[in-house]
This record gives C-alpha cells, structure tokens and sequence, in this order.
C-alpha cells in the first residue's frame, strides 16, 4: 500500500511470503529499493516481482547517471510498466511504484497486472487489498500529514493481515521524503488491534 | 477380475473422466515456452457511446477500470483527443488502450515534425487502426479493445467502429459492450426519425443512454466524460455523474 502527503509518500506491506499454506518467510521485507528516494511495493508472484525490481534498478541506476540527477518518479514507474505490459502473458505481478521527486514531490503509481499504469493519491494491492477497500476507501481523507498516513496506513494493513490467511507477519513502514527514507517495522503486541475478541 | 485388468491396461496413459487431455502427436505443448498470445484483459472499461450530430460527433464513456467485477480504479479517461478533427474512446483491456494511446500520440507528433500541413483524417485513422486490430489478431496477439473513432473533416462527421478481431464499420451511432444492447435501440430510435441531431439534442441523448446504463449495466460507473469535436476542434468534458431516479423502489415490497 501506497499514500501520497504533501511533501512525500508513506508506503506499507505485510511481511509473508507463502508457497500454498504454508509460509516460507515470515519477515518478507516487501518493500524494496528502487532508488534513493523512490521504492516499490511488490505483490504477486516473488520471482517475479524481484527480478522485475532487479532489471529497473539497473535501468533506473544507469539512467540517472547518464542524466546526472536523482531520477523521477514517473520514469521508474514506466519503466515497470514497460516490462509487466511487455511480458504480461508470462507475469504474475502487481506492483506500486512510490516516491518523491524534486519536479512533482510526493508521488504514488500503480502498474497492476496486464500492465496498465495509473497516478493514485493512494493505492492498495495484493491478496490483502480485497478486505480492506471498504475501510480505505471510509478513512482516507486528502491532504493528511505525515503521521496521520502512517496511521492510517498501519491500520489498513493489520485489518488486511488480520483477514488474510496469505498475509500476516510484521507491518514494514517507510516514509520517503526530500529528507530521505525512514523505514519502520511494527511487529507483535504493538499491531493495530480492532476485534475485542 | 480379469475384466477389470484388462480395461485398466487400455486406460493406462488415457485422461481421467474431465480431465483435459492433450492427444499424441499434437504440435503445441502447453507449459513449453512462453505464451505468445493475450489471453485475458485485466482492467476492463464498459460501453462506449457515439452519436453523430449537425456539425460534429459526440463520444462518451464513464470512468471506471474494472479488475474483474471489483470497481478498482474510479478516475480513469477512456477518450483521448488524437488531433483537432479526431476522438477515440475505448472499452476492452486498459493497458492495451494505453500501449494503443501512446503509438497514436507518437504518431501524430511524427506528423507534426513532417510539417506538411496534413493531419490525419478520421477516416484515415479508422482504416489505419482496423489495419493494425486485424493484424493483431491474425498473429493471435489481439489488442483486447473495442475502439470507437469520431471525427469531423472537410464539413463531414464521422463515427466508426473498430474492434479486437478487426471488424470495423461507420453508423450514425455507435455503442460497445452492454451500450450495444441497451443504448443502440435508444439512439436508433431517436435517430430514425430524426437522423440530423442539434448539439444539445445529441448530448440529451447520451446521457439519457448513460444513465439507463448506469441502472443496468453492472460494470459500469456513475462518473462519465463526453468528448465532441466539430469545425471548431476537440472538446473532453466531464467528470459528470447522471441523475438517478429511485422512486420505484417504493412501489416494491417482498417478491410476490
């Protein structure tokens, strides 16, 4: 899941990672680095996804030496949707590319399967997202701070693990901002609690 | 005893009752290879609508990506302005319609460094695409969209439709997916009578056609844009949302 602010992005995900039933990582860190301010969040298929990551790190990395400058956030984003709309026959991959830039701030891009790409202020992917549309879709309010998306983020994805038997684990956070990314994890007790029993 | 062995033998390597079975000797194997071929749309757009009226053509579409039957992505255009005398709308596979957006905006920018003066026509750009949809789907590899091209050229309108096997024609109106059903008697009935539409009549019309969509058609959304082009050029309007009226849910009670 991704959140737009003003200023940045707040981006979250659960942390398993399974074959079937059963759960092959339980720490699975789901949000990956794409460059120093942008990252992606990777749902579908693992292979997939990381591999996909892999090649745009690459292209991503090169590209901004050749242009000597931290690279956009929508450059990354189409790079993604070249590959997933190229080789969507043969991917299992939904993937939420989010960032800030220096053009455009704080940025959040989705590139579902089938290779569409489209800016959301806020966007929900993976097996989880299905539970959770109701409550996003009541709790989000444009132009919240920083915490407030963190929050709000957080809460999302506890109800979505809670419901989920394909996730579950810790909440990895992370908020990119022109300052740089601060990465969070809450795990155990300290999981947003909303069923008394 | 010995009956049950013997059929057991000649079962050997055949299919299980139901099961999908490849026969021996057949050329393509599945899971050798990657797929070639697009098999399913992922984010889907419903209906489009195209009317033609005195002095230009109006298209509309409502603005929702469908990821199956979940209403994923609400603010999404399905037309794009492709020159001063030419619309397009889509339906079909959302990604397709972007890859097919960006080869047309490519290749009008192209035109435009040729500096001739010349712009694509519409009648050009529907052949052209019809050319491409067919081809597509000759290599197997279709662009899953049903495409509707409204123009307006040397003091003539234009509306056509292209779709994912390449077949293509011109009418005086046009729907896609559910509209097909529902609109088009709408639109051919005000039309038969009355075949040269003002502006506002054509826009009443869409969105009476709209809105019976709207009530009926379960993939469809209640934000639309409607884009018209005439001498003048290329307008996209919207978001709008129809008016819906649900007064009859009073009159029902129980299913007796």
């Amino acid at each position: 899941m991704a959140v737009e602010f003003d200023g940045g992005v707040v981006i979250g995900a659960d942390s398993r990672t399974t074959t079937g039933a059963y759960i092959a990582n339980r720490v699975t860190d789901k949000l990956t680095f794409i460059h120093d301010h942008i990252f992606c969040c990777r749902s579908g298929s693992a292979a997939d996804t990381q591999a996909i990551a892999d090649v745009v790190n690459y292209q991503l990395s090169f590209h901004s030496i050749e242009l000597d400058e931290p690279p956009l956030v929508q450059t990354a984003a189409n790079l993604f949707k070249e590959l997933c709309y190229r080789y969507r026959e043969d991917l299992t991959a939904g993937i939420i590319v989010a960032g800030w830039d220096k053009r455009k701030g704080g940025q959040v891009y989705t590139v579902p399967m089938g290779g569409m790409i489209v800016r959301q202020s806020f966007s929900i992917g993976g097996s989880g997202s299905t539970y959770i549309y109701g409550y996003v879709d009541s709790s989000y309010k444009p132009g919240m701070t920083k915490e407030e998306c963190l929050e709000f983020t957080a809460n999302a994805i506890s109800l979505a693990m809670e419901r989920d038997g394909s996730s579950g684990g810790v909440i990895r956070l992370a908020a990119i901002t022109e300052a740089g990314v601060e990465r969070k994890v809450i795990l155990g007790s300290e999981l947003p609690r909303f069923t008394v029993s | 005893m010995e009956v049950c062995n013997r059929r057991m033998n000649l079962w050997a390597n055949g299919p299980s009752p139901g099961e999908l079975y490849s026969f021996p000797g057949s050329t393509s194997c599945v899971g050798v290879g990657p797929v070639k071929t697009t098999l399913n749309p992922m984010v889907t757009g419903t209906s489009v609508l195209g009317v033609k009226f005195n002095g230009g053509v109006m298209i509309a579409a409502d603005m929702l990506g469908s990821y199956g039957s979940l209403a994923r992505f609400r603010s999404i255009s399905r037309l794009m302005k492709v020159n001063d005398c030419t619309i397009l709308g889509a339906s079909g596979d959302y990604a397709d319609y972007q890859y097919l957006k960006q080869v047309i905006e490519q290749m009008v920018i192209d035109e435009e460094l040729l500096g001739d003066g010349h712009h694509y026509s519409p009648k050009a750009m529907h052949s052209w695409l019809t050319r491409v949809m067919y081809n597509r789907r000759t290599r197997m590899n279709p662009l899953w969209n049903t495409v509707v091209l409204g123009g307006f050229y040397n003091g003539e309108s234009f509306l056509g439709y292209v779709d994912k096997l390449g077949v293509a024609y011109e009418s005086p109106s046009i729907a896609t997916g559910f509209g097909a059903y529902l609109a088009q008697p709408l639109m051919r009935e005000v039309m038969e009578t009355k075949p040269d539409l003002s502006r506002d009549e054509a826009r009443q019309l869409i969105e009476r056609c709209l809105k019976v969509l709207y009530y009926r058609d379960a993939r469809s959304y209640n934000k639309f844009e409607i884009a018209t082009v005439t001498e003048g050029g290329v307008e996209i309007e919207g978001p709008f949302s129809s008016e819906t009226n649900w007064d009859i849910a009073h009159m029902v009670s129980g299913f007796e």
